[in-house]
């Protein structure tokens, strides 16, 4: 394990902050936690007493659920807090509902928004460390640290890997603190979409290889990994049809004989099912689309263990 | 950290550890359900070389397995360090098993407490023994060995470490005293 | 009531240039401009070591008031020009109710007229309600002595509409003013479309967005022979659009703020909702063009889009905070500092962009000193420098991109009608 990590007390709003070392800590970490969690018994003490709050002002059932079970699995309490729908209306006070639970002695937040940059304003409020379940488009770090970790234990490194992620990567969270987190890690990282899902200028903001064609993006990958298109991209004229952008962007039989032997498929769920990916290669071999969920647990289980188990360093403000 | 005096030597240590195994091999008959665990750190090379022991003088082979304990301290909250986790490596179900948790120093208790509850989340064992090279006292918990290496009654500004040359250059225990 | 100005670095304006001399004021004119004055009747001043520039003319503030006082009101605004160096400050009209009729902009100007402060002029709106559809009452509201119009804070989107109101008003000697956005490329963007809108996973706001608004109003000016005047350009192509037009011989002028001279996107990388406005802060190329605009006299003036919100508002989540800055006790200090002090940019010219160019488009005799001229001044020590902080801020809000920063260029005082309407 790396020296001089300590992720205790630490804020994660996304993986920017975080160096490799302390990443490399966390994909250690989790693969403890994945062991736990594949025994008979797979409850621990390690956080006894302490109380974790899932502030949920977006519906995401999955990510509460992996959350709130890894705070379980580690022993704490859990608060589920949840505002889904209401989140933009008027007089909701984001600051009054973190002084109230504060008030209730919560350790950490785990907050999923629709608007980008909320963790950090939740952390004004709060002293307590605060982590990012997906905040608008901007980032979603354990969904790229479960992806990221994927690959890491099917390869054993990200260093030198070639890494495609293909879809909606304009509206992506996913995307965004992928590119982050892997280049960190020392992959080369080729975006793929149409231009009209392309965000502007991301070669230079994230140092990644844009690509249009999805044969080209994909010959020369380790990984590849899907993204979800919302189906109201097409009302918003972002591209002309389903059909048209299946055939084009679509994981299908043809584009998985154009990849490397041992390529990785990887989705971050939930799939639509033959539009950005096909059924023949969801379900391949080469998919670790399914154990994507349990390292998603994992990985929750690690960060939790890991900010919340120790004495929290006195943080700088 | 000042260093006191050598308390085990080299030729002593390998004598204790041959002397437990030995005491093992009497208190237990039968080795088939005999799995010996080392908590991590000091604990597993320990637990290999008290096995090995066995395996010679009784011609038996026998499964050794790794306890990391971090995940069940009860004081994470006032280590000021990232507590560092190891994989705990029990290939093997412990189930009606009868188990011996092998450690370096016996201290407070708490490290034992933490590792009978470890173990137990994994199954149930038929029952647990506990070997310690050294038991210095200072109990805070009911807990007591049932294979002692050497007692050494020690104040709690002392500090007693054991050197093995799985890990280190040299194989002695040593006991030294923290400047306060 | 006589004052006399001992020993100021005065800027001349019929010799654009600083000289140290005295100027003697009588009620609200400059009597007299020159070496060792002396009037035993006059109250003497001391401005030794101080720069004296004509009172600063702001023309594009939002003082929001009728409507939403809690932000700002007329006279917390005006106190704040004063501190920053105004005499005279425009302010816009998407008030509540909004100023497109008579007695709405009889309440402004009546409440600023009782102040004896900084003197407040009125852009009335170039669309009822600001809506962008019905021409509003213009002729009346220059009877009632609006300036300028203009919809700032919205875009007038239809361009049969956008053409009517500028044919309309060419009647009228005054400038039509005009906010560039065009709402189907702007959209629900936050941030400059770009390099920080994919990195914050935001909507974009496309340079293209103003750009494509500057061109049609171009032509339509072009069209119509009337005065249009840009608010807040920020884009490069925006301003060689003006540039070639300027050329072209149409009658256009343009203004920039300081927030988009000095700052780019890369100061929202945080999620500082002072950082956010419209137009959005650009990059390091449109920050370049706006200050070579401002250079070659492309850009006529510089105005701060003073822009209040609340500490309540601003603290809100990024999509949910309102757009918009304040700026009249940062403008001067603040570009003095970076634009000036460093060499870029010459002291003389940034005064003539804020005091006698913008009087020019509004058309008032002020902004120069000259003997006969109105007695609205600025005295200020460029020596002198303060922390921008909260607690220096007169305006009741305090949404500045620039809190924290410090300023050299303090004002000392600020005359308006040969009154002293603030004194640091
Ligand atoms: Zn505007």
């Amino acid at each position: 394990m790396a020296k001089n990590v300590n992720l205790v007390g630490r804020n994660l709003y996304d993986l920017d902050t975080y160096s490799s070392a302390e990443i490399e800590t966390i994909f250690e970490t989790t693969q403890v936690m994945k062991s736990i969690i594949k025994r008979d018994y797979k409850k621990i003490p390690t956080l006894r007493g302490k109380t974790v709050c899932t502030l949920f002002f977006e519906d995401s059932t999955r990510t509460r659920i992996s959350f709130e079970l890894a705070a379980k699995r580690l022993s704490a309490d859990v608060i589920s807090f949840t505002k889904a729908g209401s989140s933009l209306k008027k007089g909701e006070s984001l600051q009054d509902t973190v002084y109230t639970l504060d008030a209730m002695g919560v350790d950490l937040y785990v907050i999923r928004h629709g608007c980008p940059g909320t963790p950090a304003l939740v952390h004004k409020y709060s002293d307590k460390p605060v982590l990012n379940a997906g905040d608008g488009k901007h980032a979603h770090p354990t969904q790229a640290l479960l992806d990221m970790f994927s690959i890491w234990e099917k390869k054993g490194t990200l260093d030198g890997l070639k890494i495609t992620i293909v879809g909606d990567i304009l509206h992506s969270r996913v995307a965004r603190s992928n590119c982050i987190g892997m280049k960190k890690m020392g992959a080369e990282v080729t975006v793929c979409a149409p231009r009209t899902l392309m965000p502007p200028k991301i070669e230079k903001v994230y140092g990644v290889k844009a690509e249009y064609d999805l044969y080209k993006a994909v010959q020369e990958a380790d990984a590849v990994m899907a993204l979800r298109i919302q189906m109201e991209r097409q009302s918003e004229g972002l591209f002309p049809s389903l059909g048209e952008y299946s055939q084009k962007y679509g994981l299908n039989k043809n584009v998985l004989e154009q990849t490397k032997d041992d390529v990785l498929i990887m989705h971050p769920g939930p799939m639509n099912r033959g539009i950005e990916i096909f059924p023949e290669v969801a379900d391949s071999e080469h998919s670790v689309i399914i154990e994507q969920v349990t390292n998603g647990l994992a990985v929750r289980m690690a960060l939790l263990f890991l900010i919340l188990g120790g004495k929290a360093a006195k943080e700088v403000k | 950290m000042k260093f006191k005096r050598r308390i085990i030597d080299k030729i002593e240590l390998d004598r204790i550890l041959k002397r437990m195994a030995n005491e093992v091999i009497e208190r237990n008959k039968d080795y088939e359900d005999l799995y010996i665990v080392g908590i991590h750190t000091r604990g597993v090379p320990l637990a290999k070389r008290v096995a090995s022991y066995i395996e010679e003088f009784e011609d038996v082979e026998l499964q050794v397995g790794a306890l990391d304990v971090t995940l069940y301290r009860d004081d994470l909250n006032n280590i000021e360090h990232q507590p560092k986790i190891k994989d705990s490596i029990l290939r093997f179900d412990i189930e009606g098993k009868k188990i011996l948790l092998v450690d370096d120093v016996l201290n407070t208790g708490r490290t034992v407490r933490a590792a009978l509850n470890a173990l137990i989340d994994y199954g149930r064992p038929r029952s647990i023994q506990l070997m310690v090279v050294v038991d210095r006292g200072n109990r805070e918990l009911p807990i007591q060995a049932d294979y002692v290496g050497k007692k050494v009654p020690t104040s709690h500004n002392e500090v007693i470490r054991l050197y093995l040359s799985d890990y280190d250059e040299k194989e002695e225990v040593d006991i030294f005293e923290t400047e306060k | 009531m006589k004052k006399l100005l001992k020993n100021g670095n005065v800027f001349v304006s019929k010799n654009k240039k600083f000289e140290i001399c005295d100027i003697l004021l009588e009620d609200d004119k400059i009597k007299e401009i020159g070496k060792e004055l002396s009037d035993s009747e006059a109250e003497t001043i001391d401005c030794n070591g101080y720069h004296i520039l004509p009172g600063l003319i702001d023309m594009h503030v939002h003082l929001r008031d009728p409507g939403y006082t809690a932000k700002e009101d007329i006279i917390s605004g005006a106190k704040a020009a004063a501190k920053g160096g105004f005499s005279s400050i425009c302010c816009m009209p998407n008030t509540n109710p909004v100023l497109d009729n008579t007695s709405a902009i009889n309440y402004v100007t009546r409440k600023a007229g009782d102040l004896d402060k900084t003197r407040i002029f009125v852009i009335g709106a170039m669309s009822k309600g600001l809506e962008g559809k019905e021409i509003a009452n213009i002729g009346s509201m220059v009877n009632a002595g609006v300036i300028g119009i203009s919809d700032d804070g919205n875009c007038i989107q239809n361009t049969k509409v956008a053409l009517n109101v500028v044919r309309y008003a060419s009647t009228y000697d005054l400038p039509i003013i005009v906010h560039a956005e065009d709402y189907t490329l702007s959209g629900e963007g936050q941030v400059n479309y770009g390099k920080m809108s994919t990195k914050l996973g935001v909507k974009g706001i496309p340079s293209l967005s103003e750009e494509i608004i500057v061109s049609r109003e171009i032509m339509l000016a072009n069209v119509t022979n009337s005065h249009i005047h840009f608010s807040h350009v920020s884009t490069h192509r925006a301003v060689e659009l003006i540039r070639r037009a300027k050329a072209d011989g149409v009658n256009i002028t343009a203004e920039v703020t300081p927030h988009h001279l000095l700052l780019t996107e890369e100061e929202c990388a945080e999620f500082d909702t002072n950082k956010k406005m419209k137009p959005p802060l650009r990059t390091e190329k449109d920050r370049q063009a706006l200050i070579s605009g401002l250079q070659d006299g492309t850009i006529d003036v510089i105005a701060t889009d003073h822009a209040p919100h609340t500490d309540y508002e601003k603290e809100l989540e990024f999509l949910k905070a309102p757009f918009g800055v304040i700026g009249l006790e940062s403008a001067f200090p603040a570009l003095y500092t970076n634009l000036v002090k460093n060499g870029e940019f010459q002291l003389e010219e940034l005064v003539a962009k804020m005091s006698e160019n913008p009087a020019q488009i509004i058309k008032q005799d002020l902004g120069l000193i000259a003997e006969g001229k109105t007695a609205d001044l600025a005295v200020v020590n460029l020596d002198e420098s303060f922390l921008f902080s909260e607690n220096y801020i007169a305006s009741k809000s305090h949404n500045s991109p620039f809190l924290g920063k410090t300023f050299f260029g303090k004002p000392k005082f600020t005359l308006c009608k040969g009154k002293i309407i603030w004194q640091d």
